[in-house]
């Protein structure tokens, strides 16, 4: 008897497509691992050329605080420190972790505890649209809304640390609200009732219960919404004014690792000391979301051991 | 009776902090709209940019970034549908799938501005291309595959388990029974999710700098032919995007109505935001409707 077209056997033509489907989506599956290989692959060779090739210091390079790449020999040689941008980049992404850090929270909380009907028919779209505005435009609002109101009531140009963190801060904060209402539905119910059934008020029950319970989740949010401040470029690039000095105020003008690769990887040659050093400062980057990559796996499995 | 005074002003609090996140929400669009909605207008949005003088339109960046949206999305999707029915359909629990769903979680965490310097390496340097449209959209596609394989897992991973095995049972094979029986139930979350990443690669401009370039050659609207230099359609020209276009006039500043002219692309890219989004949601409403009407 001879078996139906649909039955796959192993001479088949069934059998055979059965065979290359699962091929094709184990392709599709490998172009992500290649890509991420050859990613760390070329920016780690790249990266580290300027130590190897151009035999410039690490120390010198990580420490120094003179960021003058095309100075001569004769004038003192040409100074690759990055330490001013290195600060730049975590003073912003502190800061407006800081400040999107509780209002994210706070609007998670809103939208799964105060009003979870209603007001989260609201918030979502709100957030997926904040989600989705391109960042050039936030980069662009920043620069004609806040950098004028800076340079008014701060004083300064406007262009600087404070204005790149309050652009940042919005960014992040539609990325902080999600994950962490993502904690907070997580939270089983019981442990919420058994809080109401002894008498507590909702913000006991908030405080007490459901800030603890979240705990890991919160943080995990601050995280996501730090690595995305911390690989930030345009927004950032518009309205910080790219100073090269080391930063001794938030108005000043200044600049962080995303910015100068910005402004620096068009204007060089590929394969100078100059472009070399702005590959080294993609590898920081590329290490420092690493690192924010492993701190999210290492807090959620925290999470998991705590819950159980 | 304190307890209880705490809880209403607390409550006040997280009722002012939703209301900012609403009043920043309306705040920014209306500001975009108000500043660029009375720029937009035919001749803008269809003439070439000007390099130094007033008057400039972003005719040539609106084509480059349809075209490049649909270059991005013309690999996106099969990639990714295809990664996600890999992982819903075939993945074992086992180190290679772990090692599968910790580098989509590393790519889908890397600055946008990473896999653009990944692209300039690969698709400008070693492929010899230059700046091309083409190299943009590669990057492109990197950087939104994490969302579509998970959207499309997610989806393909909703469709009941009984129809899997109703299929099979009828001697259906494995591939079979995912072509012509879970995607098409799985089709709505596919397409959402599509759209969500459409969205999110029509605003990039960090991956694309240094892929697509800052610039386009003098196009051609007649010249339909896409191996012609001038064509608008050939892949391997460099294409600047609108949203490169913003960060570009800004930056350099040397038209004098770099402001105005961003304010009326900001309005274009936010309008289309919007317009995904709410594609999205309608889409996924009607595709709702129709999967529970079917079940009845």
């Amino acid at each position: 008897m001879e078996a139906h077209p649909l039955i796959a056997g192993r001479r088949t033509r069934e059998g055979f497509r059965d065979r290359l489907g699962y091929a094709a989506t184990l392709l599709s599956v490998a172009v992500i691992l290649v890509a991420v290989a050859a990613i760390y692959l070329f920016v780690f060779s790249r990266g580290l050329a300027t130590f190897f090739v151009n035999h410039v210091n690490v120390l010198d390079f990580l420490f120094g605080t003179e960021w003058r790449p095309t100075l001569t020999e004769s004038e003192g040689g040409p100074k690759f420190g990055v330490l001013p941008f290195i600060v730049g980049s975590f003073i912003v992404t502190f800061f407006s972790a800081l400040i999107a850090g509780p209002i994210g929270i706070g609007a998670a909380i809103f939208m799964t505890e105060i009003a979870p009907s209603w007001g989260r028919k609201l918030m979502q779209p709100v957030i997926e649209i904040l989600v989705g505005i391109p960042s050039v435009v936030y980069g662009f609002t920043g620069l004609t809304l806040i950098v004028p109101f800076l340079r008014e009531h701060a004083g300064g140009l406007g262009f600087g640390l404070l204005a790149g963190i309050l652009v940042l801060a919005v960014m992040i904060l539609p990325t902080v609200t999600s994950i962490s209402v993502d904690a907070l539905s997580a939270v089983p119910p019981e442990i919420k009732a058994g809080s109401y059934a002894l008498g507590a008020t909702r913000w006991q029950t908030i405080w007490r219960i459901l800030m603890r319970a979240s705990a890991p989740g919160f943080v995990t949010a601050v995280i996501f919404g730090m690595a995305r401040a911390f690989g930030e470029a345009l927004a950032v690039q518009m309205v910080i004014g790219n100073g090269k000095n080391m930063p001794t105020s938030l108005l000043e003008p200044a600049s962080t690792i995303t910015t100068v690769i910005t402004m620096n990887m068009g204007n060089t040659v590929a394969g100078s000391v100059e472009n070399n050093v702005l590959w080294s400062l993609a590898l920081l980057l590329l290490l420092m979301s690493t690192v924010f990559i492993f701190a999210v796996r290492w807090v959620g499995r925290r999470g998991r051991l705590m819950s159980r | 009776m304190t307890a209880k005074i705490v809880d209403r002003v607390m409550t006040a609090v997280f009722y002012l902090i939703a209301a900012l996140l609403v009043v920043l929400l309306v705040g920014l669009l209306g500001y975009i709209l108000a500043r660029g909605l009375p720029k937009l207008s035919w001749t803008f949005l269809t003439s070439p940019p000007q390099s130094l003088s007033a008057g400039s339109g972003i005719g040539p960046q609106l084509f480059n970034s349809i075209y490049m949206l649909f270059l991005t999305m013309l690999f996106t999707v099969p990639i990714g549908v295809g990664g996600g029915i890999y992982l819903a359909e075939y993945a074992r629990p086992g180190r290679l799938t772990d090692t599968i769903r910790a580098a989509i979680e590393v790519l889908s965490s890397l600055p946008s501005i990473v896999v653009g310097l990944f692209g300039l390496i690969v698709f400008v340097y070693y492929t010899g291309w230059g700046y091309t449209l083409m190299g943009g959209a590669l990057a492109l596609m990197l950087f939104n595959l994490p969302l579509m394989v998970r959207t499309s897992e997610e989806a393909i991973r909703a469709v009941p388990h009984e129809q899997r095995e109703a299929s099979l049972a009828l001697g259906v094979s494995r591939w079979r029974t995912i072509t012509d029986v879970v995607l098409p139930s799985a089709l709505p979350g596919i397409v959402t999710g599509a759209i969500l990443t459409a969205g999110r690669a029509f605003g990039e401009a960090a991956a694309l700098i240094f892929t697509a370039g800052m610039s386009t050659p003098r196009l051609d609207f007649h010249d339909w032919n896409p191996l012609s230099p001038t064509s608008p359609f050939n892949p391997f020209r460099p294409g600047e995007t609108l949203a490169v276009n913003i960060w570009k006039v800004n930056s350099e500043g040397l038209i004098p109505d770099a402001k105005e002219v961003s304010a009326g692309a900001s309005a274009v890219l936010v309008i289309a935001v919007l317009l995904f989004n709410l594609m999205a949601r309608f889409l996924a409403r009607v595709f709702y409707r129709r999967m529970t009407a079917a079940k009845l």
